[in-house]
């Protein structure tokens, strides 16, 4: 419900601002952040948008970013009609690939490209020497997801997540379990503890053990990767199945994308040191707004998610899974250029608002103002 | 007679769809139909025909026709074969540990690839078998009820309705099994797991206290996707049983049963034997509601039917979105091809034993 209110007010601002600003040829995109007193950390709802070039566009990879990658591409379609594109939801990997064959304009990953398994370098070649660019659009909170009967509150800090997920913790009544704060008044019954994870591969889990790497280092010394590390507990495929299968267990808990956890799983409280934090759009947002780049300065936007997951500013939500556009800086044909500046700048603002009622979380205006920066710096 | 026969082959039809797709063990369906087709009251000259006299150009690219669709399933087959040994090569050559004999699976490192089958394979052999063990009598009791008992306006539409089973599309039998039949299951389950936890194949499982994503589980909803082809396949054969010999037994006063036991049962076991190996192969190949409905356990497989895993089909199912690798995804390809030989073997002996009835006949 929570969200949908934020969607209310934001969508009544998408609408007047829509009203505003006509499908422009203007080349300079209007900053209309200066409309959106009211809602302090969301992104400006529209912004002109320079339209043309190639149609349609192809793109392909990460298949968690599917649901938002049609969003944008309705928006696309609305604000510059007759553009269109095409996106292939394979997989980040293959989407990597492809874009570094230069078979497709480009690709969705839910990691930035990687210079150790030399894509950094073969994206430079694919982009005729020109760097390509990393930049973070479709941003989805990770639930703790429980199941104890009689329980409705329960907060939980990154070390006892390291612990219960790998075995460490093993029934709910543990002292450690309760120690957490916030949890004091909580009656936790006597009850084995059922891990549930994902048994296929997943950027979720991949994103999951990096924040326990980060955030609970001591505990969790498994690393990180895309099939669970943790040694304990059952695996169920995909988001749905983990979901069905906490609810049909008494004591049991996972972490999944958050807008899989409702109806008959809560969600847990995460306490990062300064009490325990809420999972809402606001609270992942305020994580974002502080979110440091691992290259500072420059257009290329890859998050250092190690510093969000290490975080413990007050009232934010730091568990949360980013995935990109890894774009060109340069295209050899401009009327590719156009096209992706065109849709990542339509993605970046009226794709942003209709992304929460599908569980993701719109990127806050620091981030989008970068974003946009740069989509306009690509030539 | 001949009409009634003449009218029900199309109902079986729909039945006798998947013995085309595995052509190995269509033999004894193919070979009952055969028997049928020499006996006088079947009529319908047009089959026995082309004995004698001048070939025509049309028998003749008939003949080529069929002999061309017979090679193609071949090489087909062959060549799904050496695909499949092909691409599992370099992952078998890069592979750490012992293929056949060890439980890990970890492919993420191409540096470092340690997968074995031990867990798949008893996984998959264990939920056919417990699908196997429900799916056979019931579907026996189906197809004797339809041929025996039935009156005729009640069997065809009854027969139908086991058919349209074959439709549903198995991810549907999945999320039914996953999101009501697991649920409404439980306290059997936990009676079956309680009660007779002493012997070892229902012993506590190693997904405990979690009881829905089990063997056991699985198996009952494969079994349900076993009943059409069992039953439509032994209904066929039952329904040919000798008149003579039914006749020849009620003649010597022979009660229904015994007609059943001393007739129906003798002609029918080969087909029925046959049915079940070809739901067997179903079962061993089954893929999309297994990894729906299977919970993958942090330990290995240790025997019990209350025990989670992934068998060889689901696991290559749930992990087939992230292929991106050939050496990696070639150690599926392994197990794939595992999988394989083991439907080979299953079908082979099945022959074997089909073959040994038919003697005794």
């Amino acid at each position: 419900m929570k969200i949908m209110r934020h969607v209310g007010t934001a969508g009544i601002a998408v609408g007047a601002a829509a009203v505003l600003v006509a499908c422009g040829t203007d080349p300079e995109a209007v900053d209309t952040s200066g409309r959106q007193a009211g809602a302090a950390a969301a992104p400006s709802a529209a912004a002109q948008v320079e339209c043309g070039g190639k149609s349609p566009l192809s793109a392909e990879g990460s298949s968690a970013q599917k649901t938002a990658m049609d969003i944008f591409v309705q928006q696309y379609g609305r604000k510059c009609s007759g553009q269109r594109l095409n996106y292939n939801a394979s997989g980040s990997g293959a989407g990597v690939k492809q874009f570094n064959n230069g078979q497709v304009d480009f690709a969705g990953s839910d990691s930035p490209l990687s210079a150790d398994k030399g894509e950094v370098e073969a994206a430079k070649q694919r982009c005729a020497g020109a760097e390509a660019w990393n930049l973070p659009l479709v941003v989805g909170p990770i639930a703790l997801a429980y199941n104890i009967a009689g329980v409705d509150n329960l907060t939980l800090d990154a070390e006892v997540t390291a612990k219960i997920f790998s075995g460490g913790i093993k029934n709910w009544n543990d002292p450690a379990v309760k120690a957490v704060k916030g949890n004091e008044s909580v009656n936790l019954p006597d009850r084995p503890i059922q891990v549930v994870f994902r048994s296929d591969e997943s950027g979720t889990t991949d994103n999951f053990q990096k924040y326990l790497s980060a955030a609970a280092k001591d505990v969790w010394t498994q690393g990180d990767g895309k099939a669970f590390k943790g040694g304990v507990g059952n695996g169920a495929d995909k988001s749905n199945g983990v979901v069905e299968t906490v609810k049909g267990a008494d004591g049991a808990i996972t972490y999944v994308e958050s807008s899989f956890a409702k109806d008959g799983v809560k969600t847990a409280k995460l306490d990062s040191g300064s009490g325990g934090v809420e999972l809402t759009p606001e609270n992942v947002a305020k994580s974002l707004d502080s979110a440091a780049f691992k290259s500072e300065g420059s257009n290329d936007l890859a998050l250092d998610l190690d510093a969000i997951y290490g975080s413990n500013i007050p009232r934010a939500y730091p568990l949360l899974l980013a995935t990109y556009e890894i774009v060109c800086s340069k295209y050899s044909d401009p009327e590719v250029a156009k096209a992706v500046k065109g849709f990542l700048t339509v993605a970046a603002t009226d794709g942003q608002q209709p992304l929460a009622e599908k569980g993701f979380v719109p990127i806050p205006q620091g981030l989008q103002e970068k974003v946009l920066a740069s989509a306009k710096a690509i030539a | 007679m001949t009409e009634q026969r003449s009218q029900r082959t199309p109902a079986g039809s729909p039945g006798e769809r998947p013995s085309s797709r595995e052509p190995v063990a269509e033999g004894p369906i193919s070979e009952q139909t055969a028997d049928e087709a020499d006996r006088p009251e079947k009529g319908g000259g047009g089959l026995a025909s082309g004995a004698s006299g001048p070939v025509r150009p049309g028998d003749r690219i008939f003949r080529y026709l069929t002999t061309g669709a017979g090679v193609f399933v071949v090489a087909l087959i062959g060549l799904i074969g050496v695909f499949l040994v092909v691409q599992a090569i370099p992952a078998l050559n890069a592979n750490q540990v012992s293929f056949l004999f060890s439980r890990e699976w970890s492919t993420g490192d191409t540096g470092d690839l340690r997968f074995g089958i031990l867990d798949l394979l008893l996984v998959t052999v264990a939920t056919s078998l417990v699908a196997l063990v429900i799916a056979m009598p019931v579907s026996l009791g189906i197809a004797l009820f339809l041929t025996q008992y039935a009156p005729r306006s009640l069997a065809r539409p009854f027969a139908y309705v086991i058919d349209l089973l074959a439709a549903v599309p198995s991810i549907i039998f999945g999320l039914w099994g996953l999101l009501v039949l697991a649920p409404t299951m439980e306290p059997f389950s936990v009676w079956l797991n309680e009660t007779f936890s002493w012997i070892p194949i229902f012993a506590i499982g190693n997904i405990a206290p979690n009881i829905r994503g089990s063997i056991f589980t699985a198996g009952v909803v494969l079994a349900v996707m076993l009943l059409p082809i069992i039953t439509s396949l032994t209904r066929e054969v039952f329904e040919r049983t000798p008149t003579p010999q039914v006749e020849g037994a009620l003649a010597l006063g022979a009660t229904r049963w015994e007609v059943i036991r001393m007739t129906v049962l003798p002609f029918g076991k080969a087909g029925y034997v046959g049915a079940s190996m070809l739901g067997l192969g179903r079962a061993l190949g089954e893929t999309i509601a297994l990894t729906v409905i299977l919970l993958i356990p942090s330990g290995g497989f240790d025997g019990s039917i209350f025990d989670g895993g992934a068998t060889f089909a689901s696991k290559i199912a749930s992990d087939a979105s992230e292929f991106n690798d050939p050496t990696s995804a070639g150690a599926y390809i392994a197990a794939g091809l595992v999988l394989f030989v083991l439907t080979f073997v299953v079908n082979f002996f099945a022959r074997a034993v089909i073959g040994d009835k038919k003697g005794d006949r």
